[in-house]
This record gives C-alpha cells, sequence and structure tokens, in this order.
C-alpha cells in the first residue's frame, strides 16, 4: 500500500516537472528561432527607421509608434472607465443584487468574447453608427470620421482590455483593508472623501499594473483594430485622431501574408516579432513587478 | 457631580434576523472611563460600534431602541451620521494608521472639516500627538510614514488621529490587544489622562486592564448587558453568578 501510494506520488512529480520543463523548452524554442531567424537585422536603426523598398528592408519605427500611440489613446479611455467600474463593484453595489451580478456577468463574458468580435463591433459602432453621426452632424455628410483612424481602433482595443482593468482594479480595491476606511469614516469622512483619499491612494499600484497589463495585451493583439484603424503602410506618422495607424502585430500579420519579397522580408518578420515579444514581456514583468511590492504592503 | 453623557434605552441591534444585541440600557458618564467587557461575540463590540452609528455601514443590521448623547437620540432621522462620527473618536483593535506621512495621518480628519490652514494643521498636530504621548517620539520625523513606526506608536498614533478633530467622546476598540506590554502600559498611563478630557468607552478581553483603567464596567454575555456597576463593585462583589464566573476565569 505504501510502496504504490510512493509510486503514485512519483508520477506525480515527474508529469508536472515534465509539463514545466515543456513549457519552458517551447518558450526557449519560439525565443531561439525568433532570434536565428531575425539574422542580426533587429538593431537601432532597425526601430528607429521607415520601412523602404516596399517594406523589404529598413525598420519599424510607424508601426511601434502606432502601436504606441494607440494604447496610449486606448488607456486614457480605458483606465478611467474601468476604474470607476471596478469603484461601483466594490464600494456601491451590493454583493448579491442583480446590478452587480450582471455587470460582473458581462465583464466575464467582454474578457471571453473573440478579438475579431470587437474588431467587427467596432466597424459597425464607433465607425458605421458613430463615425456616420459625426460626420452628418459636423461635416455635412462629408467623409471623415466614418472610417478606420486611430481614435476608433483604440476605442475597440479599450473595449477588449476593460476586463482586464477592471478585475486588476477591483483587487486593488479589496486589498486596501476595512480598518483603513472605518479609520477614515470615524474621523467623519463622508464615504465618497474615505474612497478619494484612502482607497484609490492604496489602490493606486493595482491601477497601474491594471494598466500595464491593458497595454501589453493591447499592444499585441491585431484583430480589433484590423477593421477599425490598422493600416498596411503609411509613408507619414498619424497626426490627428482621424488617421490611420500602423501597427506591430498587423506588421508581422502582412509581411507574412502578403509581401512582395518572402526571401527579403523574413529576417524583418523575425525581428519585429521580437521587438513584440520583448516589449510586453517587459509590460508584464513591470507589472508583477507592482504586484509583488503591492503584495508585501 | 457626575455628567451624563451617554444613555442606552432598549438598545437592540440585529445583524439580519439574528440578535446581537438584546435591550440593553445603562448610562455612561462624563470624564470617565466605562469598559465593557464578556466572552468572544458577547456583543461588546457591536454594541461600541453602536455609538458611532459605524454599523450602519454593515448592510442588513437594524437597531431598535434609542441612544442619547447629550439627550439627543443619535438613531433620529435628522442626525448627521458624518457630524455625529466628528463629535466621537474611534481607536481600533489593529492599529489601523493611513499609508501617509505621521503628518498627514493627523491632519486628515481637521483638512476634511475644512481647516486647511498650515499653522492651524502644525498646531493640530502638535497638541493632538502630545495628548496621545507621541510628540517626543516622532517630532523630527513628521514627514516619515506613519507604516516605519512600531506596533504601539502606530496605536498611540491611531489614538492621536482620533483625537485630531476635537471629539467629546472616544470609543476604544480592544486598543491594546495587539500589543507588547510595555505598550499596553503606555495606552494604558495614557487612558488616565485622556479621561480628564473626554469620555471614554474601552471594550476589552483583558480582565485586569478593565479594573486598572475603568471607573464603571459593564458584562456582556450572549447578546445581553448582565451586569453593570462601579469597576470596584462589579470585580469584587459581583450580583450576578454569571459576571462572577467570568471575572474569576471559569468561563470566556
Amino acid at each position: 500500500m505504501k510502496t504504490s501510494k510512493k509510486i503514485t506520488g512519483g508520477l506525480l512529480i515527474g508529469i508536472t516537472g515534465f509539463s514545466v520543463f515543456l513549457i519552458i523548452a517551447i518558450l526557449i524554442f519560439m525565443l531561439v528561432m525568433i532570434i536565428i531567424g531575425a539574422k542580426g537585422e533587429f538593431s537601432w536603426k532597425f526601430i528607429t527607421q521607415f520601412p523602404q523598398n516596399g517594406m523589404t528592408q529598413g525598420g519599424i519605427f510607424p508601426a511601434l509608434f502606432g502601436t504606441a500611440l494607440m494604447v496610449i489613446i486606448m488607456s486614457v479611455a480605458a483606465v478611467p472607465f474601468g476604474t470607476i467600474t471596478a469603484i461601483y463593484l466594490t464600494e456601491y453595489a451590493h454583493e448579491e443584487s442583480i446590478i452587480s451580478k450582471s455587470i460582473r456577468f458581462a465583464v466575464r463574458t467582454l474578457a471571453v468574447v473573440p478579438s475579431i468580435i470587437f474588431g467587427l463591433f467596432g466597424l459597425g459602432f464607433f465607425i458605421k453608427f458613430i463615425g456616420t453621426g459625426m460626420d452628418n452632424m459636423f461635416n455635412a455628410g462629408q467623409l471623415k470620421w466614418a472610417q478606420p483612424n486611430i481614435l476608433w481602433a483604440s476605442l475597440t482595443m479599450a473595449l477588449l482590455t476593460l476586463p482586464v482593468v477592471i478585475v486588476s482594479v477591483e483587487e486593488a480595491i479589496k486589498s486596501v483593508p476595512r480598518e483603513m476606511r472605518d479609520a477614515s469614516l470615524a474621523l467623519g469622512a463622508t464615504k465618497w472623501q474615505t474612497i478619494r483619499k484612502v482607497v484609490i491612494p492604496g489602490a493606486r499600484s493595482g491601477i497601474l499594473t491594471g494598466t500595464i497589463l491593458a497595454i501589453s495585451r493591447g499592444a499585441g493583439e491585431v484583430a480589433p483594430i484590423l477593421f477599425t484603424g490598422a493600416a498596411y503602410y503609411l509613408a507619414k506618422l498619424p497626426t490627428s485622431l482621424s488617421d490611420q495607424f500602423m501597427s506591430l502585430g498587423y506588421h508581422i500579420y502582412i509581411m507574412s501574408t502578403q509581401s512582395t519579397n518572402v526571401d527579403q522580408t523574413l529576417p524583418i518578420q523575425f525581428a519585429t516579432t521580437l521587438v513584440l515579444l520583448l516589449l510586453t514581456f517587459t509590460l508584464n514583468l513591470s507589472a508583477i513587478l507592482i504586484r509583488v511590492r503591492l503584495r508585501k504592503k | 457631580m457626575k455628567e451624563l453623557k451617554i444613555e442606552t434605552r432598549n438598545l437592540s441591534f440585529y445583524y439580519g434576523n439574528k440578535l446581537a444585541l438584546n435591550s440593553v440600557s445603562f448610562n455612561m458618564y462624563a470624564n470617565h472611563v466605562t469598559a465593557l467587557i464578556g466572552p468572544s461575540g458577547c456583543g461588546k463590540s457591536t454594541f461600541l460600534r453602536t455609538l458611532n452609528r459605524m454599523n450602519d455601514l454593515i448592510p442588513g443590521t437594524r437597531v431598535d431602541g434609542e441612544i442619547l448623547i447629550d439627550g439627543l437620540n443619535i438613531y433620529d432621522k435628522d442626525i448627521d451620521v458624518v457630524n455625529l462620527r466628528k463629535k466621537i473618536g474611534m481607536v481600533f483593535q489593529r492599529s489601523n494608521p493611513f499609508a501617509k506621512s505621521i503628518y498627514d495621518n493627523i491632519t486628515y480628519g481637521p483638512k476634511i472639516n475644512g481647516i486647511h490652514k498650515k499653522e492651524v494643521l502644525d498646531e493640530i498636530v502638535e497638541s493632538s500627538l502630545k495628548k496621545a504621548a507621541i510628540w517626543e517620539e516622532v517630532k523630527d520625523r513628521l514627514d516619515h510614514s506613519a507604516l516605519g513606526l512600531s506596533g504601539g506608536q502606530q496605536q498611540r498614533l491611531c489614538i492621536a488621529r482620533a483625537l485630531s478633530v476635537n471629539p467629546e467622546i472616544l470609543l476604544m476598540d480592544e486598543p491594546a490587544s495587539a500589543l507588547d506590554p510595555i505598550s499596553t502600559g503606555k495606552i494604558e498611563e495614557l487612558i488616565f489622562e485622556l479621561k480628564k478630557t473626554f469620555t471614554i468607552i474601552i471594550v476589552t478581553h483583558n480582565m485586569q486592564q478593565a479594573a486598572r483603567v475603568s471607573d464603571y464596567t459593564a458584562f456582556f454575555y450572549m447578546g445581553e448587558m448582565v451586569e453593570y456597576g462601579k469597576t470596584k463593585k462589579i470585580f469584587t462583589t459581583p450580583d450576578k453568578k454569571q459576571t462572577e464566573e467570568y471575572i474569576t476565569g471559569r468561563f470566556g
């Protein structure tokens, strides 16, 4: 009996250890493949130059710039909105109330909706509905807003990343001890004063973590911006909210499917992948570090 | 000579359908310390928290009866809870300074009450910290985080914070239960000093502490106030058998 238990235990340890090894091995294999594939294409020039010769040479600066600008606009929309929702859920809504339950259900559902659906929604809602409405109202029906641009793409991405923000901020707000709120209320603070001066400052690192996680998610996604703002190639950087933009993820996609010269673009494609991976990896790592610091407190 | 400060009349309290306090009636006097003792779950903390209506924050709770402070029923419809809480300071079981500087911890309450003049705030900080007997230890590092203080210092800082809004009543919920004997001694000395100015109600698990610091003692058991009287009498010749058994340590 004892020996059989020992064998089962040993077997379990073996299987779990192998799984861990497999995961790490796959990750390392991918990284090595990408680095080899990039063939030294990855350099400072690569990230600061425009693509050249029909994107068979040169860098990816506009794609990097476009991604950065897009995630900034996205955060400006998603973080305040998500934070307010999280505050409502944790501080005001009754845990068991229908409103609270339906919001939570909606958030959970949003989190699992395939990203291409967000793209289609963005096309239908922002471009066709709001964009057309804006054009009719402000531009006498002339086409300006009812077409893909960086604003609609960012807002679509904001919808996609909203659950990430809401969940992280909620967790952070819950980690602010009840005693702190009690202390504030016992001093004669109103609920809103307590939230503003004790709860939100206490949840600051959680809000930051949520923002970074949302950015890292948004930076890598392609489907939501496919119809709502990403461009194949642009000779200049976007300067207005109604401009289209280039993005890293989309750049990888078009280079692997629409290239005029596959052999020449392959290293560029790998190098772009490496940039995107490093970007999301750094963002995720900083989110983890902030979270660890938050837990320690 | 003693002045009636708080009076409860048939005070009952419910968590949902569960009766947590059953028709409690007694008086608490100004400039005296009243200790609330009893085993865990007997309702003494619940009672304390009804006095500044902190229990209002828990959904599904209900209060019956009256609490009169200076003759006014604090559960009256016209009572502004926020104003009420300004009149009543509270110190909690676990020291809970804000993750702010020592200075900002003390000025939190006054700022909420609309005091923003630097000189006034400086003065409040100094006097509150002095009243809580911690001024000498922290006066050179007011801009440091309050979380860097020791447990005992944090608790005295919390007392100072409670005093910063000039309350008349101080509620203390087992203020020394998480502290070492030396810090506990300091808090007890402080209570002695503070009762000259404030009406103090203290919940404690520690029988000796109740005997040392309080003038009156109320013994709670299973949501009922079993016996109330001068501390000396409760601890030497209690009327009720339950009180005697609890005090002599036979249960609880």
